[in-house]
């Protein structure tokens, strides 16, 4: 799993990564009461606006931490916004997302580099 | 002397009643439980007494109710049910109100005579002209001071709150462009501290939003800004004095590098109050700015009244504004309500008609009875308060920005709960168990736990001691680990506290009768 500074999170498998935000960023929001999550088809460059979360504090875009295309979206989450808060590093995915360059993937952040960053905040 | 025999007692023995007193009803004294109105009237019946109507043809072919379930409520039933709900409810009539961002002020009852006129009260839109030439004067004297005072050639008087005046001035800004063959510039810059009205309102126009990045003193990052103007953008928008209460000091700055980038500066005047008769965003710069009369003029909001967004232009934009317009003409005033000829640039309409004609007399009534110089004291007043707000809770609560001093509002973050257990939603709960309504809380959203105070000049020393004594105490508590009184607060509400999670999640938005306790419509025949 990579994570980036805007507290998404990616797990790639062959070329499909895996799309969320990090239990950290859940914590930050609050309880989650709406998902947009983005459109199968659509093609996002990396730091893209790419899905939108909506806690009752605040409305936040959420950006495609990789480049692709969504070949699925978490269809769960618009019933039930609270899985997000649930289980934000896994059954709380926003969408799935083919690849363009797995290479991308790499210049992420480990676990250990985003725990490191999070010390900082 | 006379013996006082009806045995009335003049002292209030046993009043405090026995311990875990309840009344037999159920009831809180004076404060009754209140239901819905759908719950209280019903088909049986009727308030008033109204002769039957004349068979008439419908156009409407199956597409008439049979059923229409509204309570049928008489007149002091329906009183009292409004009445009920509001003294359950905060207003500026009750206590200070230092709700930021939204400058509860005082609304003067002189406003609200002048309102009731009936000269200006009960005109219908559609009457002709020479019938309401005090209201098109009174509309043109309004247009005239909103120019003067903010220092711009052109107002569009229609937008009927803040949000629709920022969608006014874009739509200003689009014409704009696409006249002078720009209509290519599809993004705006809005800073991080903007309010959410401002990206909400360039995504509505169908701009892409470009965030601007804050410096530490909480002003816009003018390198940031830099980097991000080019042939793309259409405007920025920025708040003057900012979300945080503080003045935009580049904010020539700001406005030159806009417009040598080719965009317009489109200015929130939502905290106009903080400058008006000191300040005139026309030398700042600014290409359109809306003026909420409500807060700055003083009209009833906040559940009170609507409210009224006009919004002025520079000469860039002027050609642009939407219809209608007053005219002076010598034979007296005119509503332009089809712009030909030179104003033939006009966008279009807003609304149907002219605006919140209620709104234009109250804010015109204050305007005269402060005069300019009042005017002037209004912002003076409302900016010494604040730092006086400010000056008296910082050793006890953390200001978001410590150095210098704030505009008309004092913004806290919440590091001074720290370790307590207590956080931002949990003060502003205790606050209504003290009788104030709550500060802004968690906006704007670049402050954490952001506690946002706009006193407004309307308190006196004596109301803002009382308020920043509560919060001294409150503070107090808060650091003596008394987290309970602040985690169940307020205890003294009529309502405790709501769960705002499931009324986000599962929204109920219409009241739906419960089968059994409607009876079915009467049928036509009976």
């Amino acid at each position: 799993m990579r994570f980036t500074k805007d507290h998404e999170w990616v797990v790639l498998e062959g070329d499909t990564a895996t799309i969320g935000i990090t239990a950290y960023a859940a914590e930050q929001l609050g309880d989650v009461v709406f998902v947009e999550t983005p459109e199968v088809g659509k093609t996002f460059q990396a730091g893209d606006a790419f899905a939108v979360v909506e806690s009752v504090k605040a409305a936040s875009d959420v950006y495609a931490p990789i480049a692709g295309e969504v070949v699925e979206a978490n269809p769960e989450l618009t019933e039930a916004p609270e899985t997000v808060n649930a289980s934000p590093e896994s059954g709380g995915w926003f969408a799935k997302v083919r690849v363009a360059d797995p290479a991308q993937y790499e210049g992420l952040m480990d676990r250990d580099a985003y725990e490191a960053f999070l010390a900082t905040l | 002397m006379s013996m006082n025999t009806v045995g009335r007692p003049t002292r209030p023995e046993g009043a405090a009643g026995p311990a875990g007193f309840a009344s037999l009803t159920g009831g809180r004294g004076l404060l009754q439980d209140e239901p819905l109105i759908f719950e209280l009237g019903g088909w049986d019946k009727t308030g008033v007494d109204l002769p039957e109507p004349e068979a008439d043809a419908s156009d409407l072919a199956g597409l008439v109710r049979e059923d229409l379930p509204l309570p049928g409520l008489s007149e002091p039933e329906a009183v009292r049910h409004y009445v009920r709900l509001s003294q359950k409810n905060h207003a500026i009539d009750l206590a200070l109100y230092p709700l930021g961002s939204c400058t509860m002020k005082h609304n003067p009852r002189l406003n609200e005579k002048a309102a009731r006129l009936a000269g200006f009260a009960d005109l219908h839109p559609l009457q002709p002209a020479s019938t309401i030439q005090g209201a098109l004067a009174l509309m043109d004297r309004l247009a005239h001071w909103l120019k003067t005072l903010t220092g711009m050639p052109a107002v569009a008087l229609s937008p009927k709150a803040g949000a629709h005046g920022e969608l006014c001035g874009l739509l200003c800004i689009k014409a704009a462009h696409e006249a002078a063959g720009q209509g290519h510039r599809r993004k705006v810059l809005v800073p991080t501290s903007a309010h959410g009205t401002n990206p909400a309102t360039a995504a509505f126009v169908g701009y892409a939003v470009t965030e601007i990045a804050q410096t530490d003193d909480g002003r816009v990052d003018l390198a940031d800004l830099e980097a991000k103007l080019g042939p793309d953008v259409a405007a920025i928008m920025v708040t003057n004095p900012n979300t945080c209460g503080l003045f935009e000091r580049d904010v020539l700055e700001i406005a030159r590098l806009t417009h040598a980038a080719g965009a317009y500066f489109y200015c929130d005047g939502a905290n106009f109050n903080a400058i008006v008769g000191r300040v005139r965003p026309g030398d700042l710069g600014v290409d359109a700015m809306h003026i909420n009369l409500h807060k700055t003029f003083s009209t009833p909001h906040g559940g009170g009244g609507p409210g009224a967004g006009p919004v002025v232009l520079s000469e860039a934009l002027a050609p642009f504004a939407p219809a209608p317009w007053v005219l002076s003409a010598a034979d007296g005033f005119q509503l332009l309500e089809e712009p030909t000829g030179d104003a033939a640039q006009a966008f279009g309409r807003l609304c149907a008609f002219h605006g919140q004609m209620g709104m234009f007399v109250r804010a015109y009534a204050y305007m005269l009875s402060h005069g300019s110089d009042g005017l002037r004291q209004v912002a003076e007043d409302a900016v010494l308060n604040a730092n006086y707000v400010k000056a008296r809770l910082s050793d006890v609560m953390s200001p978001a920005f410590p150095d210098g001093p704030c505009m008309h509002e004092a913004l806290f973050d919440d590091a001074w709960l720290e370790g307590t257990g207590v956080t931002t939603l949990d003060v502003a709960k205790a606050m209504i168990d003290e009788g104030f309504h709550p500060m802004t809380m968690y906006f704007p959203l670049v402050v954490h736990g952001a506690m946002l105070i706009e006193p407004t000049e309307t308190e006196s020393k004596a109301e803002l001691d009382r308020f920043c004594e509560t919060l001294r105490a409150l503070a107090a508590a808060a650091r003596q680990g008394q987290a309970e009184r602040f985690k169940g607060a307020p205890f003294l509400a009529p309502l405790r506290r709501l769960d705002e999670t499931l009324a986000a999640r599962r929204p109920k938005l219409a009241w739906r009768p419960e089968p059994a306790t409607v009876a079915p419509a009467p049928s036509a025949a009976e």
